[in-house]
């Protein structure tokens, strides 16, 4: 699953290791120089330009911005589900991509599809569950794909539909759920393999504000227990969740600050 | 692997009309081939080896050509009878034969006590014939030359009619009823068993002399048998003896032979050439509705993978591999294979038991359609899922979660 490669075992150890004298925490990714962008004929869209960014172990992050300003772009290159034109993708001690060496290096299908399934948790702003499977189903599909023997599987699926208060509604599918309620079967599935980050991409879009609300509190119980959360907004009450916001402008990054109603004692980032 | 196949069923069972309609090329193609291959063997079952090996050595003078067909058939019906004397005069000239008996029959009502069965064949033959047909007697004898010369009422019976007649007694030295006439019995014949519609066992045989007495006033005609020295020799008797014919029949050198020699190897060679035919139906049919079938599940499986792209991506999303993708839409693919091949063999198990229950053909389910089934299953559902699953496991996951 490793790539190795002499750049990352030269390069890294002090780097990191500085970062984590400054601030005292674990660097889980690195966006180094990154940029996406879509070739349409002549014209060129630079979904994402040119971002440099570090996200640390057990960060709350919101990332604000004008529709088209690239966050699901961004959210997609994090989560293994798009690869960027040119940068250097680094995830925990992994180079999941790097686009600028001369010689690209580029994890393989299996490796990055291993990386969505045990490192990330998505939640999108449509659900996107099975229709035709059950809450419990749905749930389990990231555990089946890990090679979890069955009888673990359920423990951990039933831990996770109790984490978000949903124990009684393993058996239904998603079509017997409220909104509110798929997206919690969402959020299940996205943490059932213990990841080491929550992508959530405008989790509260399609739900109204006191169901939001009600998803809010268990995104910000996740950062509790030591979870890293992204989450992409277009709502500054919901944003106000994180401890770190972004604002993004044109695939750039236009504002990176530190939440001061979270943080008593802001950290250097 | 094993949550990947129910995955793949659970797809199937949210669309059964669909997957149906779809495995219906498949269910013809494997309900022929099916049903012709119990047909097959039902026929193989009836032309027992035996049968097929008996005679390889023994030819048949008779008016007409057994296989001729129809125009021969009417030819054959102005000729003259042949003559029982016939066999005498070829076994005294003929060096390359070593035995002959005429072969005279009708089929004739026999009874025992109270007991009858109609219309079994009476065969009249001298007592040469077992030797020539490589017949055994199992029980008591055949009869004598003398016997035959002198005319005795004495019969051999075959299996059927010892099973009818005589359950559990020794028929040896019973009297039986042959068309009102007093016959004993003298032996029993081998089982023999069917040949094609033919029941080798419902039948008896008497001196030939006897038989032309009471049952043949009138001279119908006879069949020759001819065993030929070896079966090596048999290609040189064969010709010896059809000169011998001409002569005994006054041909002049231009006429054209107004007989026919005939041979059990005809019906092998005829037996082939039809389950040849058979066969080659089978396989065109089979074929040809295997791969319409095919492109059917293909065609299915494209619009379930372009239905599902969504799905695809959610499962990518959450961390499915390409290979457990394209393994989810080929078991999805064998899977309907299997529903049309599994339907296919039903329908010809039934197809062979009626014909069995219905016909005397023993039709019947040969075992290794078990293998052959899963074969079509894994082939079909290989090669026409592939480039469906292909498609799916290349799927983009972001342009997928996007989709719909
Ligand atoms: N597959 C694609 N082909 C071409 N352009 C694309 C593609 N995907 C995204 N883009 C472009 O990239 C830019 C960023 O898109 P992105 O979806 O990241 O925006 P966003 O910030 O998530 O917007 P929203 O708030 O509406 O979700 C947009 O201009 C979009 O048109
Ligand atoms: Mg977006």
């Amino acid at each position: 699953m490793e790539v190795k490669s002499e750049k990352k075992v030269g390069e890294n150890p002090e780097k990191t290791e500085e970062k984590n004298n400054m601030t005292g925490q674990n660097t889980l990714i690195k966006f180094d120089h990154i940029s996406r962008i879509y070739q349409m004929g002549a014209e060129t869209i630079r979904a994402l330009d040119d971002i440099s960014l570090t996200i640390h172990v057990n960060d709350y992050i919101s990332i604000m911005g004008p529709s088209g300003s690239g966050k699901s772009t961004l959210m997609n290159i994090i989560g293994c589900l798009d690869t960027p034109t040119s940068g250097v993708y680094q995830f925990e001690d992994e180079i999941v991509c790097d686009m600028n060496s001369e010689k690209i290096i580029k994890m393989n299908d299996n490796q990055l599809a291993s990386i969505r399934n045990k490192k990330i948790g998505f939640v999108f702003q449509t659900f996107n569950l099975l229709p035709r499977a059950t809450a419990f189903q749905n749930v389990e599909l990231p555990l089946i794909y890990a090679g979890i023997p069955r009888h673990e599987r359920r423990e951990k699926v039933l831990k996770a539909l109790k984490d978000v208060s949903l124990a009684d509604r393993s058996t239904h599918t998603p079509s017997e759920l409220s909104g509110g309620q798929r997206q919690r079967v969402a959020i299940a599935r996205a943490l059932v393999n213990s990841p080491s980050i929550i992508l959530a991409d405008e989790p509260t879009g399609n739900l109204d504000s006191e169901t939001s609300r009600e998803i809010m509190v268990f995104l910000d119980e996740l950062h509790r227990l030591n979870n890293t959360v992204i989450i992409v907004t277009h709502e500054p009450d919901i944003a106000a969740h994180a401890h770190r916001m972004i604002h993004i402008l044109d695939g750039k990054i236009d504002r990176d600050e530190i939440n001061h109603q979270k943080i008593k004692n802001p950290v250097n980032v | 692997m094993f949550d990947i196949l129910k995955m793949s069923i659970s797809a199937l069972l949210a669309h059964k009309m669909r997957t149906v309609l779809t495995t219906l090329g498949i269910t013809i193609g494997v309900f022929t081939v099916g049903a012709i291959t119990a047909i097959i063997e039902g026929l193989n079952s009836s032309f027992e080896s035996q049968i097929s090996m008996m005679g390889s050595d023994v030819f048949y003078i008779s008016k007409g050509s057994w296989f001729g067909g129809y125009e021969s058939w009417i030819n054959a019906r102005k000729r003259k009878p042949v003559d029982v004397d016939l066999a005498d005069y070829i076994s005294e000239n003929a060096i390359n034969v070593s035995a002959t008996s005429p072969m005279v029959n009708r089929h004739r009502t026999l009874k025992y006590k109270d007991k009858s069965i109609e219309s079994v064949e009476v065969t009249g033959v001298n007592h040469l014939m077992p030797m020539i047909e490589g017949t055994e007697i199992d029980a008591g004898r055949f009869f004598s030359e003398s016997e035959c010369r002198h005319r005795k009422n004495v019969v051999v019976i075959g299996e059927n009619i010892r099973k009818e007649f005589f359950p559990d007694t020794n028929p040896v030295g019973e009297k039986i009823y042959i068309s009102g006439h007093r016959f004993m019995v003298i032996g029993l014949f081998e089982k023999k068993g069917k040949m094609l519609f033919n029941d080798m066992d419902n039948r008896v045989q008497v001196p030939y002399l006897t038989f032309s007495k009471l049952f043949q006033r009138r001279n119908r005609g006879a069949n020759i048998a001819v065993k030929s020295t070896s079966t090596a020799m048999l290609d040189d008797s064969k010709e010896e003896v059809r000169n011998l014919v001409r002569h005994y029949r006054h041909l002049k050198p231009s006429d054209e032979d107004d007989f026919a020699i005939n041979q059990m190897n005809t019906l092998v060679d005829m037996y082939n050439r039809m389950t040849a035919l058979l066969w080659a139906v089978a396989i065109g049919i089979g074929s040809i509705s295997l791969v319409v079938g095919g492109i059917g599940v293909m065609n299915i499986m494209l619009v379930s993978v372009t239905e599902r792209t969504r799905e695809i991506g959610i499962r990518k999303s959450v961390g499915a591999t390409r290979q457990k993708i394209l393994f989810q839409f080929l078991f999805e693919s064998m899977a309907v294979c299997s529903i049309g091949v599994i339907s296919g063999l039903l329908l010809a198990t039934g197809a062979a038991y009626i014909i069995h229950t219905f016909t005397p053909l023993a039709a019947k389910v040969p075992a290794n359609w078990g293998i052959l089934g899963a074969g079509v299953v894994v082939l079909v559902g290989l090669i026409f899922g592939m480039w469906p699953a292909n498609r799916a496991a290349r799927l983009d996951p972001i342009d997928a979660l996007r989709f719909g």
